[in-house]
């Protein structure tokens, strides 16, 4: 054993150092080669850990912020307006919620498209009637879809960081993301960089040095009558949980189903493991 | 199925005239109670019965899932949503099946470098370890073509690239390609015949499955020690020993396993494939399944033509002879002892070829530039040279510890100076693996 472990333990340390040898690389600030250039920065998030739930005057704050700003440019195809309920919104709320869009339904009897107010069993209506409009409308590249951004969204944390992230339970890397990316325009780009017609700086964005969405929030935009801090931070905060409430809807029930199940596993696993003792105790093995 | 006398005798009437007519009940009884197992086998032996219920909980979750979904390119990633958001526990269901692939490879890696530690190929049971390989191949192929089912962007790209593999055999290549694909490219009469064959393939694995517990009744289980079964006092009854064992086994596996599904579902997946299919827009890095990610390696570290076989042709008959290797390990190992707690040398090139598949997965996630190319291509050289040279060599110079006479006489050995303690809990490292 103790050779299996020096063994181990030796094959340990090369593959570390290698890791090291392959991460130096040459590094300029004006011509970088890796994205994201800053990394996201770590919140504590409600919803993080084994014991996570939503805060729901976040969600309803992050709503708001959604439905004020982002909604111009980003749909949100796959949230229907009945699961509204989950941010604490009565059914009549939420009815009168979804009348105050208009969907575009049909045919009717005589075969003609109409409008309507929205109903709770409707999803978002995008801002766009279809990608290319979007795109046209956005110089050139769709705003994405926000129903599942908080998930289709991560940094590569790296090794062995990943490893850690398993004990930490840290998946949050998405609304992670989003925030640092809201709060990132305000920074300035290192002298010599070059950046593209039609495009803005963001240290954070994770495939190049700048994208096609200017700042998309400024300071006091958006009214909040709960008193929160109407700030960019604030609304970055919020709209990244309503997104990651948006993507994984039933993470609380998910969390709150796995801790039973860890703890029937638990109290199982002990009585099968006892009985296992007693059942080998007269054979030696 | 198990070799020697059936003790089996029905004590009820109906079940004597079972017994005449067709024989179901003994086979249980002669299978899962009487059958006799070595007693001296750790907890890498349980491994073979948590793949059976990965298997049974793959395919319960997944018939419940196909009901649900769509296989068509405009409908798919909505169907698997509409299973996320809408579906009565659609969540876990899903969860459990992503993550459910993701643990039935952990497990069969552990079962798979359990079998070449102690050795567990050698004779008589080279057939065994062969039906093993080749569940193993069809594990991969389902694990491959559910992957693309959600229809992300990895799906997708994934499957683009895997599926241009074949393109690199010559004169036949195209041909397979294109039959793979249903076409000139990935698109909807590709989903389709993946789902088909992802639904289609488990039930073949389950019947590779059948073989390959018939071999092991047949040859009986191997032990930590190596040595063969020589006398009723070295083995046990499959019930109640082997049976608490295992359940013990499972509950722990299940343990990380259910960590997984309900705290980090989407740590062994990738983002990307929270974006729908875009054959517009190749993703940064295509990267595959976890469980791929060493032979990617080893595909990505052939990036030099060898005389007329070029780079990619090189890459892909590396990959395909990565796990060929596997089929020829029992005639590769020329030693005449079996298990590596006898064998000092092969025991510490053991471990270093764990660490090495290890270091290939980490290379697989790596972009293929740089440093990282070199050490993949000497990570290669030492995967192949474990199998082609290590192996045979090792076996003809190598001097084996003393084996004891019989699996007793290891076991009371050892117990002796263990300060009696028999159960598994201070059982000496020799039989932890």
């Amino acid at each position: 054993m103790k050779k299996i472990l020096t063994s181990l333990a030796l094959v340990g340390l090369v593959a570390v150092g290698t890791a090291a040898f392959a991460a130096e690389e040459a590094h300029n600030a004006a011509a970088p080669t890796h994205f994201p250039i800053n990394e996201p920065k770590e919140l504590s998030w409600s919803f993080a850990g084994p014991f996570g739930t939503y805060d729901r005057a976040q969600l309803q704050r992050g709503l708001k912020v959604y439905k004020e700003v982002c909604s111009a440019c980003h749909s949100m195809n796959l949230v229907a307006f009945r699961s509204l309920a989950d941010l604490g919104y009565s059914e009549a709320q939420i009815k009168a919620f979804a009348a105050e869009y208009t969907i575009h339904d049909g045919p009717n009897d005589a075969g003609d498209m109409f409008d309507r107010p929205g109903k709770p069993s409707d999803h978002f209506p995008a801002p766009f009637p279809n990608e290319e409009a979007a795109a046209a409308a956005n110089g050139g590249a769709a705003p994405p879809d926000m129903s599942l951004l908080a998930k289709a969204r991560g940094v590569e944390r790296g090794f062995p960081r990943f490893i850690f992230d398993i004990f930490t339970q840290y998946a949050q890397g998405g609304p992670d993301y989003i925030h640092s990316l809201l709060t990132g325009y305000d920074e300035k780009p290192p002298e010599g960089m070059v950046i593209p017609e039609g495009t803005h700086f963001n240290p954070f964005f994770m495939s190049g040095v700048s994208l096609k969405m200017p700042k998309p929030i400024s300071d006091g935009q958006v009214t909040y009558d709960d008193g929160s801090p109407q700030t960019v931070d604030q609304y970055a905060r919020d709209v990244s949980a309503f997104l990651m409430w948006a993507a994984e809807p039933h993470l609380e029930d998910r969390k709150k189903t796995g801790f039973r199940v860890m703890v029937f596993l638990l109290l199982f696993g002990a009585l099968v493991y006892m009985t296992k003792r007693k059942v080998w105790a007269d054979v030696a093995h | 199925m198990s070799a020697g006398h059936s003790t089996y005798t029905p004590k009820t009437g109906i079940g004597r005239w079972f017994d005449a007519r067709m024989p179901l009940p003994r086979l249980v009884y002669d299978s899962f109670i009487a059958y006799p197992v070595p007693r001296n086998l750790n907890y890498m032996w349980t491994f073979g019965g948590i793949l059976s219920i990965m298997l049974v909980s793959q395919i319960l979750t997944g018939v419940v899932l196909a009901m649900h979904y769509t296989s068509d390119t405009g409908l798919a990633f909505g169907s698997v949503e509409k299973i996320m958001r809408d579906v009565n526990s659609g969540w876990l269901l899903r969860y459990m099946h992503s993550n459910g692939a993701s643990f039935f490879f952990v497990a069969v890696y552990l079962h798979i470098f359990r079998g070449l530690y102690y050795g567990s190929y050698k004779a008589p049971r080279e057939l065994l370890w062969i039906l093993g390989c080749i569940i193993y191949l069809l594990m991969m192929a389902t694990g491959f073509m559910g992957y693309v089912l959600p229809w992300g962007q990895m799906s997708f790209w994934g499957a683009t690239v895997i599926t241009g593999f074949f393109s690199a055999i010559p004169l036949v290549g195209d041909w397979i390609q294109q039959l793979l694909l249903g076409g000139f490219a990935v698109d909807n009469p590709t989903l389709n015949r993946f789902f088909a064959l992802h639904y289609l393939l488990p039930f073949m694995i389950a019947g590779v499955v059948v073989l390959h517990v018939w071999a092991l009744h047949v040859v009986g289980q191997s032990n930590p020690t190596g040595i063969e079964v020589k006398s009723k006092t070295d083995t046990v009854a499959f019930t109640p020993y082997a049976t608490i064992k295992d359940a013990f086994g499972m509950i722990v596996f299940l343990f990380f396993f259910a960590y997984f599904v309900f705290y980090l579902p989407n740590f062994l997946g990738h983002p990307d494939n929270y974006i729908v299919a875009n054959p517009l827009k190749t993703p940064a890095h295509i990267v595959p399944e976890w469980y791929f990610l060493p032979f990617y390696a080893i595909l990505r570290a052939i990036t030099f033509n060898i005389g007329p076989i070029n780079s990619k042709l090189g890459g892909v008959l590396c990959m395909f002879g990565a796990i060929a290797m596997l089929f020829l390990v029992p005639w590769l190992d020329t030693s005449k002892v079996r298990s590596a707690v006898y064998r000092p040398w092969y025991r510490l090139f053991f471990w270093l070829f764990v660490a090495d598949a290890i270091l290939l997965g980490w290379l697989g996630s790596q972009p293929a530039e740089g440093s990282y190319v070199f050490m993949a291509q000497m990570a290669t050289l030492f995967y192949f040279a474990f199998f082609l040279i290590v192996m045979p060599v090792l076996g003809l110079i190598e001097t084996p510890r003393r084996l004891p006479n019989s699996i007793t006489e290891a076991v009371l050995e050892k117990n002796k100076g263990g300060g009696g303690h028999p159960a598994g809990a201070t059982a000496a490292p020799e039989t932890k693996g």
